[in-house]
């Protein structure tokens, strides 16, 4: 079997595993987050949701996936 | 009363009750609190998606955003940079231009940071941000914040969280008589009648969070607080008598035996 090569990232501040080539979409798609409800960065760009299939993500790219929750 | 709207950059709003979604013991309890506060509009704060927790509850499935007027806030920056790229972010997430500006400049008072918080205005303003900034109870401060762009100044009655109540009415009564822009008296206050006490001072509305949240019973805490809020404006609008230093018999002294 071929292994697939991995490249590190950050995710919300964590260190993170993904395939090489991943689209930023394809993370997404697999953390199972609605878009619709969060805003996402990569290396402190906000980024447009609608380009979020084009987007192939690198090694060390930071990642930032945010919502609301409570508060004052 | 009936026309009597609080209006935010051209937005009307029925309640003058502005409500926190922080500090609940959890969401149903902060849903049903903001419910019974009859509050038209909540604080929110921006924080990172919990990638290992899925279960976690939303606040969007709990406060709809389509009845409820979210207002993304920067509690918890300590300067302009962080302070920007949360309100950006917070506009991305579903089109928010209106939002509260918050700028701490000490971990323990919470005391607001008024350089980096001015700076932030101008900012925000000139990107097309409604901006409700909450800052100290200065004057002068607050005039520069208007003609910096902010479309709401939120002094502080007392630290956030403290529960003191306004301990400086005349400041809050200076910055009433100097701006025509809805003032709204943002933390610090512990119980109802403080809020009673901010819209007779003038303010068009106040922003409660841990003295509902808090309480020994939220619920009955935030009803009391939305009748509290009523009660004041009315009184304010009513206009209230003259203080005399010596008595003023109500009954009349003609007939007496």
């Amino acid at each position: 079997m071929k292994k697939i090569k991995k490249i590190k990232i950050k995710l919300n501040g964590k260190a993170k595993l993904i395939a090489v080539n991943c689209k930023i979409q394809t993370l997404i798609n697999e953390l199972n987050i609605p878009v619709k409800k969060v805003a996402i960065e990569l290396n402190q760009e906000i980024l447009d949701k609608k380009k979020l299939k084009k987007i192939k993500l690198k090694k060390n790219d930071k990642i930032e996936i945010v919502h609301f929750i409570g508060g004052g | 009363m009936l026309k009597d709207k609080l209006i935010i950059s051209s937005k009307r709003f029925n309640s003058r009750l502005i409500v926190g979604t922080g500090k609940y013991r959890n969401m149903k309890e902060c849903a049903k609190a903001i419910k019974l506060s009859g509050a038209d509009i909540v604080t929110v704060a921006v924080r990172r998606v919990n990638i290992t927790d899925k279960k976690k509850p939303l606040l969007m499935d709990y406060i709809d955003p389509k009845k409820i007027t979210y207002l993304p806030n920067t509690a918890g920056c300590f300067n302009s940079k962080e302070a920007l790229r949360t309100l950006r972010l917070a506009r991305e997430i579903g089109g928010w231009k209106l939002v509260k500006l918050e700028v701490l400049g000490d971990k323990k008072n919470l005391f607001p940071e008024m350089i980096e918080t001015l700076k932030s205005t101008e900012v925000l303003a000139k990107e097309g941000f409604k901006v409700m900034v909450y800052c100290n109870d200065d004057p002068l401060m607050a005039k520069r914040l208007e003609n910096a762009g902010a479309c709401s100044i939120m002094p502080l009655a007392e630290p956030i969280g403290s529960g003191l109540g306004i301990l400086n009415k005349v400041n809050i009564k200076i910055i009433r008589s100097q701006t025509k822009l809805p003032l709204i008296i943002d933390a610090g206050l512990g119980q109802a009648s403080d809020a009673t006490i901010a819209m007779e001072l003038g303010c068009d509305g106040v922003l409660v969070n841990t003295a509902i949240a808090k309480a020994k019973k939220p619920f009955d805490m935030a009803l009391a607080f939305k009748n509290a809020v009523i009660a004041g404006r009315q009184s304010y609008l009513s206009g209230r008598i003259e203080k005399n230093l010596m008595g003023n018999a109500s009954s009349p002294k003609k007939g007496i035996i």
